[in-house]
């Protein structure tokens, strides 16, 4: 009775641990001290207003590698990817493709979305910030994989092409904590820049897959 | 003054004679030749010779030097200061940099108030005095190793901060630092970019700023440096040497500890 008794104790209290454990999960939050030195530490000035500081569910997420890499953490990857991937509209006018001239631009600029920039820049998608992307453009970043050959590697099969329009279009719909920016969910690029970089990428006369 | 217009004419003849054949090299490697033929002709040192008169000279409503400014090594002491900055101060109680800690000298000695150099935009007025005065400072430091224990409650404290920053994402490219500055031999465009969570990048970078900048002709503080790392990560406006600058500064600074102190650098 006793043994029974210590045993329902301890199941009690392992219980009460793993709801304080998966309460602690749900609950993820920006440390406090955090939150308070960001509002302190910032203020607005042209576009790049404020509110940039406060963090959506991916970027606490992403701030935070030690609980991004436990089963909770792991769990809310997957969660997010979801919520990313079903906010992705398809082209409105059916087409995946626009034109990879106009492509190559948007690739090329690195402007917009700063305090020095305003309401009238035309951003860019940076892609050469981060990618290679054509064997004539030498001057490259690193931190994302080699684009050369991307269409020619993958093909234009349907699955490619919505897969490709969906990571550039929002690349968390994947990997929650991708580097690259969600293009489409926060208006860094029109839907038009994004069929023009979908041709870029995916079109056989772009260069990138000469 | 002469030795300016002979060193910008060199500067000038230089950028045009390495800049199209090394294209394809990265900046570092550019920059390396660009340093080899400079030898030690660094044009910050115009910088640090404005800032030891401008050290020495009274000025403010209190019409007095900063030669009693306290930098963590007692009145005056400037030699090896800003290798072992940032730090805490009890008259403050807050943990500093050099920019606030020089703030502070200003207020209390000078008596010029910490928003003249605030709100004054980058290379004019207050800012412009800080930028000639940090370059004075940090050339005593040259050589020496980064040297910040953070062993102070007060300075854990930040130092835990700062880490935290480090990887928080904010702004419309969910960018945070470690997005361009926690891996190894990584590249935007053809700059090297640091890794800033180990020693050996952190020391590099740490070790080389505040420095001039040949692509503007600017000398830069680390504040400065900070204020542009974040207008690229789309974040909106840090306050010049608030507390979110100041924790990330001792997070990397704590991280290049040992390494050697090329301040002033010279910079793309």
């Amino acid at each position: 009775m006793k043994t029974q008794f210590k045993l329902m104790n301890r199941l009690v209290a392992m219980g009460l641990v793993s709801f304080a454990v998966a309460t602690v999960s749900q609950a993820q939050t920006t440390d406090p001290q955090v939150t308070e030195t960001l509002n302190n530490s910032f203020v607005s000035k042209g576009i790049a207003n404020k509110d940039r500081v406060k963090p959506d569910d991916i970027q606490i997420l992403c701030s935070d590698k030690v609980f991004l890499q436990s089963p909770a953490g792991q769990k809310r990857a997957v969660e997010l990817q979801a919520i990313a991937l079903k906010e992705i509209k398809p082209p409105s006018d059916g087409k995946y493709l626009g034109e990879w001239k106009a492509g190559e631009k948007v690739a090329q600029s690195g402007r917009g979305a700063t305090w020095s920039d305003n309401e009238k820049t035309v951003n860019g998608g940076s892609c050469y910030n981060c990618h290679q992307v054509t064997k004539a453009e030498v001057s490259h970043g690193t931190i994302g994989p080699s684009l050369l050959g991307y269409g020619k590697l993958r093909g234009n099969s349907e699955e490619i092409t919505v897969y490709t329009w969906n990571r550039l279009n929002n690349s968390k719909a994947y990997n929650a904590c991708s580097n690259m920016p969600r293009f489409a969910h926060f208006d860094l690029l029109s839907e038009k820049q994004i069929q023009d970089v979908m041709a870029l990428l995916l079109d056989p006369q772009s260069p990138v897959n000469q | 003054m002469k030795r300016y217009a002979i060193l910008g004419t060199f500067i000038v003849a230089l950028s045009s004679m390495v800049a199209p054949q090394v294209w394809a090299q990265t900046a570092s490697d550019q920059l390396k030749a660009y340093r080899d033929a400079l030898a030690d002709g660094n044009p910050a040192e115009l910088y640090e010779m404005e800032g030891e008169e401008l050290w020495k000279k009274p000025m403010g409503p209190k019409n007095a030097t900063l030669q009693k400014c306290n930098l963590g090594l007692g009145d005056g002491v400037v030699k090896d200061a800003s290798a072992q900055l940032p730090r805490y101060f009890k008259d403050t109680n807050r943990v500093q940099d050099l920019e606030s800690r020089l703030m502070t000298c200003m207020e209390t000695l000078q008596g010029i108030p910490q928003s003249e150099t605030i709100d004054a935009p980058w290379g004019k007025g207050q800012k412009k005095v800080m930028d000639a005065v940090v370059a004075y400072v940090v050339t005593q430091s040259k050589g020496m190793k980064v040297n910040v224990p953070a062993n102070l409650p007060q300075e854990k404290k930040m130092l835990a901060l700062g880490e935290k920053l480090f990887y928080q994402q904010g702004g419309p490219m969910d960018f945070s630092c470690a997005s361009c500055h926690s891996v190894d031999n990584q590249r935007i465009r053809m700059q090297d970019l640091p890794n800033l969570t180990k020693p050996a990048g952190a020391q590099a970078g740490w070790g080389s700023w505040p420095a001039y900048r040949v692509s503007n002709g600017q000398f830069w503080t680390m504040q400065h440096r900070l204020n542009d790392c974040y207008r690229q990560q789309r974040m909106p406006y840090p306050i010049y040497g608030s507390d979110a600058t100041i924790a990330l500064s001792i997070y990397m600074a704590h991280e290049a500890n040992g390494g050697e102190i090329m301040t002033p650098g010279l910079k793309r």
